[in-house]
């Protein structure tokens, strides 16, 4: 696949166990990873307002993004919140969560912006619910690029 | 044959009654086995196209209203051949009593029942209240994957729009006759052109078909999601609105499912004999070359050529 060989290796494995599927075993994988992601941190959960929603998602998502210092340099963190009863904007977030989660700012920002379509999903989901993927990517993405708060 | 109708109290006021059900009406048909042998079978239809599958109530099954309801290509809903595929794949028959019911005050839910509306099925009935309410009494939910164990055949029915459906060009040739606008204040003024947290619908143009009244949709509906009785319905549309009883009234929104749960507050709550849901809505009046439009709170003028 051409288009992953440009995405960081965690994100492109994503995508590739995506595509691999029929489109219908492509939302349960999707079912699945809006079951791993991680629940706030404490230190966020008291703290709302350290979050941003992101209106484009058609049920309430609210990210943040961090710096974090570590022994091989500085490296992103992302959080992500979203209620149960949104399932596919959990989803979305959660690929983002273990696709990117980790990297260097850099990579980041090198994440082509339409990787979203790169998932299959446009035809099982409706264009018009992925684009709520493509507006967390894209947020994550100006909030790196505004510069960071670290990590505490 | 039809499973028997809910004779809840708060019901009996409604214009026609039977075509709602309470959690406690479902729950005791489910207990008693109704969804065992096709006589009834229970449609969640949601926002979110996933919420099904992190629990749904025992027995249902799941109709998706874009991919499942919508034809791919056209913007139009599925054929009679492929809504008769449809029902038959979810175990409903021509005389099954279907109950439908989803997230959000059954907003999508009842988008589904009117497009069922659309083939002619008689037994389409919405849960008062939707699924918040089902979980906030602490219902019972599974993940189990329904297994439909009656075959069910379906006849291929022709479509028929008319009744409840209305074109760009009905709506354009019954300007002078009500029109109730169910979107936000916002969408209506023309301030937004798209519902809060939906841009992806944006239009060309904000405001909102002249004349039409404003009565935002979630106003016909309780916080728990139950539709507001009767009392207040009348208060909402007869007062506010000003309509009167045997109006031809035609609702209409962005895309047309918001104004599926007010139709069905009209038709069936209120007992209007013509509503009409324009489902091209304000995605396709706001963007369509020479149709007037209205700016502002108020209702606006009729253009002078109609």
């Amino acid at each position: 696949m051409t288009t992953s060989q440009a995405l960081p290796q965690a994100l492109a494995e994503i995508v590739n166990d995506f595509q691999e599927l029929e489109e219908r075993d492509r939302l349960t994988l999707l079912l699945e990873f809006s079951r791993s992601l991680p629940a706030l941190p404490e230190r966020l959960t008291n703290h709302p307002e350290l979050l941003e929603q992101v209106v484009e998602c058609q049920s309430p998502l609210f990210l943040t993004v961090e710096a974090e210092r570590t022994d091989h340099g500085d490296v992103v963190r992302l959080f992500f919140q979203a209620p149960p009863e949104a399932p596919t904007t959990r989803g979305f977030a959660s690929v983002l969560f273990e696709g990117l989660d980790g990297l260097t700012a850099e990579e980041i920002l090198a994440v082509p912006d339409d990787m979203p379509e790169q998932l299959g999903l446009t035809r099982a989901i409706s264009p018009l619910r992925m684009r709520g993927m493509s507006a967390m990517l894209g947020r994550v993405k100006r909030k790196i690029a505004g510069g960071l708060r670290p990590a505490p | 044959m039809p499973v028997a109708v809910d004779t809840n109290e708060k019901f009996a006021s409604y214009a026609h009654p039977e075509r709602l059900v309470s959690t406690e009406w479902l729950a005791a048909a489910l207990a008693r086995g109704a969804t065992k042998d096709g006589s009834l079978v229970v449609v969640e239809s949601d926002e979110d196209v996933l919420l099904y599958e992190t629990g749904h109530i025992p027995g249902s099954v799941k109709v998706d209203w874009h991919t499942d309801l919508n034809d791919d290509v056209a913007r139009d809903y599925i054929d009679g051949a492929a809504f008769a595929r449809l029902a038959a794949a979810k175990g409903i028959s021509r005389d099954t009593t279907v109950v439908v019911y989803g997230d959000k005050s059954n907003w999508w839910a009842a988008y589904a029942l009117w497009v069922f509306t659309l083939f002619g099925h008689q037994d389409v009935r919405l849960l008062d209240g939707g699924r918040d309410k089902w979980i906030a009494e602490g219902r019972e939910l599974t993940t189990d994957a329904t297994e439909i164990t009656t075959a069910a055949d379906y006849p291929v029915v022709e479509r028929n729009d008319a009744p409840i459906r209305a074109y760009k060009e009905d709506v354009l040739a019954h300007l002078g006759k009500p029109l109730i606008d169910v979107r936000s204040p916002e969408e209506y003024s023309g301030e937004r052109t798209h519902m809060a947290a939906y841009p992806q619908e944006g239009t060309l143009r904000g405001g909102h078909i002249p004349t039409a009244a404003s009565i935002p949709w979630g106003r016909a509906a309780d916080t728990d999601g139950t539709y507001r009785s009767r009392e207040e319905l009348e208060a909402l549309y007869l007062g506010e609105a000003g309509l009167n009883a045997g109006d031809d009234v035609v609702a209409y929104c962005r895309i047309g499912e918001r104004s599926s749960h007010t139709w069905f507050a009209l038709k069936y709550l209120l007992g209007f004999e013509t509503v009409r849901n324009y489902d091209g809505s304000w995605t396709e009046w706001g963007n369509s070359v020479r149709v007037p439009i209205a700016k502002g709170t108020e209702r606006g003028e009729l253009p002078s050529s109609n």
